[in-house]
């Protein structure tokens, strides 16, 4: 019997927890995927993506030891380390 | 090690949304090389964002065009200086692109206007537009149960957008009154295309209520949201939900134009009909001239690529197109006016500037947006005031300061990185003088 192919999974991992994701996904959807938020603002509030599209920052991640990535314009690549807050 | 890429175009177009494409198609069919730059992963804009460039009816036959033309398209790519005319600066991952231009051409769209209440800073809350955009990247939303709420076409846009991606669209609440609206619609009957485009966004909002008068007044939950108050009519309702996608109408992203110091009229850069600024040699499409959604942009981009690359007589054939559409943009700003109540959402302890976390009872009692950055900090973080500037203007009628470079964070690494290549053309200019 025929079945469709499976979309492509490039393998991450989320604050040391693996997370195989479909090819195209961005790192923003990763993390709400692992249910947590991006970073703590200054007075210590949990922030997630507003604008989704690279203006508000607030969406900052650290990736592959590179802090303040914004996550919502990086598309998950194979051994991506992604370091929210917490 | 931060590299130094150089390229030299005879037409830089910067922005890939289809004002962008259409310029940067139509330029480089008129047998110019010509460069298309974005600071987004893809080419597409908001609009066409992700896969649906290669899906999407309207996009599909742009995104064959923009290949066939050979435009060199440089993604992932945000630029952030001007040293000298003729050359822009833009970081791309860890290296700095310098990209050389006879002829300039500004498509950088619009963002979400937001406004805020209590609770808008919790994860979950996200824009309309920003929503659909994190579907677009890969977000499932399939049974979400979703609140859509502000004000504009968008929003309607956006709710049709993530019921078809299976989500449980609760609501969408608009601040406009049915009366506004319904004079909006009667505005519309000129336009047959905006009508067939309106009939199709009703059909895919299927059972989904539709509620005018209505905008959000609080966002609960503990770590990210549970909850959203709204009100309607003067009554106040509390509705569970994943996720509230709030956005209140688009602003226009100007800073690049302002840097260049291309004039701006009532918060939209200026240009004439061949969408020319006020600098000579460069041209504004799109959403930064003026709120007129795909139609137009594709008009105007299509203008501004023949009007670069001086094929006046192609250009000239738009305008009529042109001109109609304008009118529309006009209605549109009108009808989704803020109505003045919206200014009594945020309390004292509101955060207005997320990114300082400035709450709304430190900025009252300035008067000028420049008086509030120097004190409070707000609009001073990675942002810039993209997010607060349009949210104190409406707020408190602060009008914002002139825009200085870097226009976006960059290392200062990569500051220091081109200071040298720039003190060289510096030099060259000099001496040729």
């Amino acid at each position: 019997m025929w079945k469709p192919a499976l979309t492509e999974q490039v393998s991450v991992s989320v604050n040391g927890i693996p997370l195989a994701v479909p090819k195209g996904t961005t790192v923003a959807v990763a993390v709400l995927l692992k249910g947590a938020s991006c970073r703590k603002s200054v007075t210590g509030q949990p922030r997630g993506p507003l604008c989704g599209m690279g203006i508000c920052f607030e969406c900052r991640v650290e990736i592959s030891g590179t802090p303040h990535c914004r996550s919502c314009q990086i598309v998950c690549e194979p051994g991506m380390g992604i370091r929210t807050h917490e | 090690m931060n590299r130094v890429i150089r390229q030299e175009f005879d037409v830089v177009v910067v922005g890939a949304g289809p004002a962008g494409m259409a310029a940067a198609t139509c330029a480089a069919e008129s047998g110019l090389h010509v460069g298309m730059v974005d600071d987004n992963p893809g080419i597409g804009g908001q609009i066409w964002r992700g896969d649906t460039v290669n899906s999407a009816a309207e996009a599909k036959p742009w995104a064959q065009r923009l290949a066939a033309a050979k435009v060199d398209v440089v993604c992932g790519t945000r630029v952030f200086g001007n040293p000298e005319a003729g050359v822009l600066l833009a970081e791309r991952g860890p290296d700095v692109c310098e990209l050389k231009y006879r002829k300039l051409v500004l498509a950088t769209g619009a963002r979400e206007r937001f406004l805020p209440f209590s609770g808008w800073t919790l994860p979950n809350v996200m824009g309309a537009g920003g929503l659909q955009a994190m579907v677009k990247s890969g977000l499932p939303i399939e049974g979400k149960r979703i609140v859509v709420a502000g004000t504009g076409p968008l929003l309607l846009a956006a709710a049709a957008y993530l019921r078809r991606h299976r989500a449980n669209v609760l609501m969408v609440c608009e601040q406009q009154s049915w009366t506004a609206l319904l004079r909006f619609g009667f505005g519309l009957l000129g336009h047959q295309q905006k009508i067939r485009q309106a009939m199709s966004l009703r059909r895919d909002l299927g059972g989904t209520p539709f509620m005018p008068n209505c905008w959000p007044v609080e966002a609960l939950g503990t770590d990210s949201l549970e909850r959203v108050v709204i009100q309607r009519n003067g009554k106040t309702e509390t509705i569970d939900c994943d996720y509230l996608a709030c956005g209140f109408h688009l602003v226009p992203n100007t800073e690049i134009a302002e840097l260049l110091g291309c004039r701006i009229r009532n918060s939209y850069v200026n240009v004439d009909e061949f969408q020319q600024t006020s600098q000579a040699d460069i041209f504004g499409a799109g959403e930064i001239t003026g709120i007129g959604g795909l139609d137009l942009s594709i008009v105007e981009g299509q203008i501004a690529g023949f009007a670069a690359a001086g094929n006046k007589d192609a250009a000239r054939k738009f305008f009529k197109m042109q001109r109609n559409m304008r009118n529309f943009a006009r209605v549109m700003d009108k009808t989704f006016a803020l109505r003045p109540e919206l200014k009594r959402l945020a309390s004292p302890a509101t955060i207005i500037c997320r990114c300082e976390d400035v709450p709304y009872s430190r900025l009252s009692r300035h008067t000028s947006w420049r008086a509030a950055k120097l004190e409070t900090r707000c609009g001073m973080g990675p942002c810039q005031g993209r997010v607060c500037g349009p949210a104190t203007r409406f707020l408190f009628g602060w009008s914002p300061d002139s825009v200085r470079p870097p226009i976006f964070p960059t290392s200062l690494e990569n500051l220091a990185v081109v200071s040298q290549p720039i003190a060289e053309h510096c030099g060259v200019a000099g001496e040729r003088g």
